[in-house]
């Protein structure tokens, strides 16, 4: 955190000098761990195995927050008959479809409810077929037993499934030391309480894996068993890498979402009826989906959106599988894909298997780049290192490219939210240099272009098009005003033409639009909320007049978990939101995250749906039940509780399971993409792990061309310990070549006591650390590491493993890179065991998972 | 008074006493060149801004005067960063006025050794006229199992963490209507 987001770290200083203790668990020793008062040297990789020893430590000493998780998570609630855990099938839930290789997670549901659970807003994550589609009704009718004894309530289940997650395992798997372990699950259940609480910091160190959800799922548990999720001091927070890498989250440039969470057609739905009956929740804020979606069509396509045309819900192309960034370079690849937009974004440095994404980008007939200076990714054509040697020579390359200068954020206005949820309005403060555009701009003009050439058109498949609502203002001549998109976010009402101030007035009868529902409030009252500056020292410290955070201006989510069920502050010093009984209704520091005047005496008859079914002690009104849910019933694809498998490549067998991998993980078998064995490869010995540095930006397009910091990190390195360099041979700044069967990367050689071999299984594990931000153009070069990882992905949120894989390295600069693309294969001839060790139980898995794309190639 | 005033022109002591500035750190310290020195961001206009990096969300202040910036420097006034910016954001001048940035449309034809500069509005025509026969040509209305999708699989899109939400807003809004599904940003990533 400190290398990473430096200014956001001052507040872990401040904790600290008020007396926190400050814990850091990385594989490498950084400015972070300087400034900690622990530091946790872990494998990469093995991080369920740790926080999973963590839950078992809080369950087996009884350290849970009793008053806390009994009301206000699913603790109590008992889970149907039929469900079986991981102990009970070497590795396996439940439900497990060999033949299509996924869950049927309908075992995983409550007792007493039929149907299965919703979890609010992520219905797209569930597999496509297996889902019986699931409003959750009678949620009310849930089994519960507060006792916490019944051997199927989800607080035994847990005891059970975590049962060997013993600090024996997590130093055997993890290499952290027992005591250094049992430090920390003191601390931090130490920390916990009525008067205390804890907080968890986590970045892409965590999401970069093949069990990346489940790696937060496991933070998720302990700080619910802690009761340290909507309490001041508490909560998980996700220190996100781009300005607004929150805000195209939630107005998402993303394939399988609307704005504001709302899932993308797919035939799985039977018309518009069935997929509101689909995303509906019983209860909780889902509750009003049908609101929200058809406020967006209204948006979107004004009066030609009615009842009863279904709100133009055919119109909205459908999404039949998964459409992610890797699965389109690999169809790219394959010649599928013509075209290509990139703004803003330099994947030839920042994606995996650079070469492979090169290789796709050669077969489009047109490509599209907008950024401030000619990156990688525009200039691949010319300069990449397979066409400078004349492997792919520039005339072999038939894509047509087009770049269009970027304005900066300081050229045009607009909003970017922040990693907290917070939007912030940035003001223009000159004019963008020479035929330099915002993104605003040429989206418009480009939308506008369109619209004329089919204008005339009669095809049904235009007509979305030419009801797209595309009217803005100008600010300034050509240039569409921010302000008023922002005002379409907001939304409006359709008969008084007033601004939305909450979601809660959007309506289901297509009187309200609203661009994006979680927004809505933004510009409530007509004024631009995101722009507010009043200055910190002249209001809370919650500074509820600095911008505007989603939803409702509510800085801290579930924050009615601030008081405890009688709704008085759990103590004095943790005092936030609060029951005030004299005016009957919720109040305190930030904007209660609950119904305004539910009373925490408030208990739903059986049978209710909607807010009705939200008792005044259910704080997560998210969710369907009001929960916070230690067991996920449903919305997570590959399992209901974390369970530890090995990264795709490792270097020991699994201890945990006899399951190696996750079983649904996402694999691309095709020859430019080669995988090592499972574990124990003898050509790649090492772990690798790869990060950020304080001085350069994640592929470099905003830092590697500033010489201020070039000149602060000018050069590609890998950081090793004293003992690998002496079993290689490798000298301190000296050059070494760092090689997967995907290709090789040559860089400087930083030898320090920061990277430590740990002992794993009782053998001696080297970690390889490897900063990313480079490639061959910039003032400031060297080769991407990013070329070295191939395509596997976890298969709830399709994130890439590049947080850990395995490889080899040698002292010495490579001749010419080695590429897997291009159909250079290793070097090293080793004899391979044969066969070689599984990665998938024998008779649980099809024999290639999904999905598998074409491999023209293929003799 | 009159006597240390004199005494003063010898004694910076008594000079201090006399012009009550005991210090010397106040108006004494000043010379006559010094009187009429101004700060450089002196009557220059201030744009509130957010630092571009990452998501911590930082707050900036940009100088502007004559049409140019300045200066970008850490707004004190923000809860989240109390006028603190990193190496990336205090380099944040350098990413915005360096002389790295192109301004001029590029284009670079099919099997083309080399780049050329086009006019913006001819750019805009040619990129218009690609997305609408890429798109005509590549239509499903159907899925090869028979579903109806109305979409075109033919046209990518990636990018957004970087953009404005009002940015990320019309190019959803813009390729849904278009049927293009690919649209994917540095979220996965």
């Amino acid at each position: 955190m400190a290398e990473c987001h430096p200014v956001g770290f001052q507040w872990v200083m401040e904790a600290k000098a008020r007396g926190a203790t400050i814990i850091h668990v990385d594989p490498r020793f950084t400015r972070t761990s300087a400034m900690a008062d622990i530091h946790a040297p872990i494998r990469a990789g093995s991080d369920i195995v740790f926080l999973g020893g963590i839950v078992r430590y809080i369950l087996e000493n009884d350290k849970a927050f009793k008053e806390y998780i009994i009301p206000y998570t699913n603790a109590a609630n008992i889970i149907n008959k039929e469900f079986k855990d991981t102990e009970e099938l070497a590795g396996f839930f439940s439900g497990w479809d060999p033949v299509k290789g996924e869950y049927d997670g309908a075992s995983w549901g409550y007792e007493g409810v039929e149907e299965t659970i919703p979890a609010g807003g992520h219905q797209e994550a569930v597999p496509g077929g297996s889902t019986p589609h699931v409003p959750g009704k009678a949620v009310t009718s849930a089994r519960r037993d507060e006792t916490l004894q019944h051997p199927r309530c989800v607080y035994q289940i847990m005891r059970r499934h975590f049962a060997r997650y013993t600090p024996a395992m997590v130093a055997d798997v993890c290499g952290v030391p027992e005591e250094l372990f049992l430090r920390i699950a003191e601390a931090l259940c130490k920390n916990s309480g009525r008067d205390r609480t804890g907080a968890f910091c986590y970045a892409v160190g965590w999401t970069h894996h093949t069990v990346a959800v489940q790696y937060i799922r496991t933070a998720a548990i302990i700080q619910l068993l802690l009761g340290n999720m909507g309490r001041p001091g508490g909560g998980i927070m996700a220190l996100r890498g781009h300005a607004s890498i929150q805000g195209s989250t939630d107005i998402p440039t993303l394939f399988n979402l609307l704005p504001g969470y709302i899932p993308m057609r797919h035939p799985k739905y039977n018309g518009v009826d069935d997929y509101l009956k689909s995303n509906t929740a019983s209860a909780g804020i889902w509750s009003a989906f049908p609101a929200y979606f058809i406020s967006l069509m209204k948006a979107w396509f004004g009066d030609a959106a009615t009842k009863e045309n279904g709100w133009r819900f055919n119109w909205l192309p459908a999404i039949t599988g998964d459409h992610s960034h890797m699965a389109t370079v690999a169809d790219m690849v394959d010649g599928k894909v013509k075209g290509y937009l990139v703004m803003g974004e330099n994947p030839v440095v920042g994606s995996m298997n650079g070469t492979l994404q090169r290789k796709g980008m050669a077969k489009l007939d047109w490509m599209v780049v907008r950024d401030f200076a000619l990156t990688e990714t525009a200039d691949f054509w010319r300069t990449a290192p397979e066409v400078v040697s004349g492997e792919v020579p520039s005339g072999q390359i038939g894509t047509e490219v087009f770049f269009f200068p970027a304005a900066a954020h300081t050229e045009k206005e607009g909003t970017f939210t922040n990693t907290q949820r917070l939007l912030q309005w940035h003001h223009k403060a000159v004019e963008p240099p020479g035929a330099a555009r915002s993104e605003l701009e040429f989206t418009w003009k480009l939308g506008k272009r369109l619209k004329a050439l089919y204008a005339a058109s009669r095809d049904s498949k235009d007509d979305a098009l030419r009801a797209l609502t595309w009217e803005y203002p100008e600010s300034s001549p050509g240039e569409p005003d921010a302000a008023a998109v922002l005002r379409e976010i907001n939304g409006q009402g359709l008969l008084d033409g007033r601004y939305i101030n909450a979601y809660t007035e959007l309506k289901d009868d297509g009187t309200t639009a609203c661009g994006c529902w979680i927004y809505a409030g933004c510009t409530a009252g007509g004024v631009n909320q995101t722009a507010r500056r009043k200055p910190a020292r002249e209001q809370s410290y919650v500074a509820p007049e600095w911008g505007w955070a989603w939803p409702n201006n509510r800085r801290m989510l579930y924050n009615r978990a601030s008081a405890d069920p009688a709704g008085n502050p759990w103590s004095e010093r943790k005092r936030y939101v609060w029951w005030d009984a004299a005016l009957g209704k919720w109040t305190g520091v930030d904007v209660p995250d609950f119904i305004a005047d539910r009373a925490p005496t408030y208990r739903p008859v059986p049978g209710a749906t909607g807010l009705d079914a939200i008792s005044g002690t259910d704080p997560f009104i998210m969710q369907t039940d009001g929960k916070g849910w230690l067991f996920a019933p449903s919305g997570i694809v590959d399992g209901p509780l974390p369970a530890h498998y090995e990264p795709q490549e490792s270097v020991v067998e699994n201890a945990l399971y006899p399951q190696q991998c996750n079983p649904m993980r996402m694999e691309w078998h095709r020859r430019d993409n080669p995988y090592h064995l499972a574990y124990r490869d003898p050509r790649y010995p090492f772990l690798i792990t790869t990060y950020r540095l304080t001085e350069h930006h994640t592929a470099g397009g905003m830092s590697r061309w500033l010489s201020w910091l070039g000149e602060l990190m000018p050069e590609m390195f890998c950081e090793i310990s004293p003992e690998l360099a002496a079993e290689r041979g490798l000298e301190h700044t000296g050059w070494a070549t760092v090689s997967t069967a995907r290709g090789e990367v040559q860089c400087r050689v930083v030898v320090t006591q920061r990277m430590r071999p740990l002992r794993i299984r009782g053998k001696m594990v080297h970690q390889i650390g490897m900063p990313y931000h480079w490639s061959w153009i910039g003032r400031v070069r060297g080769d991407a590491a990013n070329d070295l990882i191939g395509f596997v992905a976890d298969p709830n949120v399709h994130i890439q493993e590049s947080k850990v894989l395995t490889g080899n390295i040698v002292p010495g600069r490579r001749a010419t890179a080695r590429r897997a693309t291009l159909g250079g294969s290793p070097g090293n001839a080793i004899e391979l065991p044969e066969p070689g060790p599984l990665r998938n139980l024998p008779g649980m898995v099809p024999f290639k998972r999904q999905p598998l794309q074409n491999d023209p190639e293929k003799e | 008074m009159g006597f240390l005033k004199i005494l003063g022109d010898h004694w910076p002591l008594a000079k201090q006493i006399a012009e009550r500035d005991v210090t010397g750190l106040g108006s004494l310290s000043w010379s006559e060149r010094s009187v009429g020195l101004r700060p450089r961001i002196d009557g220059a206009e201030v744009h509130q801004s957010v630092c571009p990096y990452c998501a911590v969300g930082c707050g900036q202040k940009v100088y502007v005067k004559d049409g140019k910036i300045l200066d970008i420097e850490g707004d004190e006034d923000s809860p989240i960063s109390r006028g603190r910016l990193c190496p990336k954001g205090s380099a944040t001048f350098q990413l915005v006025t360096g002389t790295h940035r192109v301004r001029n449309v590029l284009y670079r034809k099919p099997y083309g050794t080399a780049w050329e500069k086009i006019p913006l509005e001819q750019a805009m025509e040619m990129v218009a006229a690609r997305v609408k026969k890429t798109r005509d040509e590549t239509w499903d209305a159907k899925d090869e199992k028979g579903h109806d999708v109305q979409r075109t699989l033919g046209i990518a899109h990636l990018g957004g963490a970087t953009l404005d939400n009002e940015e990320n807003y019309l190019l959803k809004k813009l390729y849904t209507s278009l049927g293009i599904v690919q649209v994917e940003n540095q979220a996965r990533i």
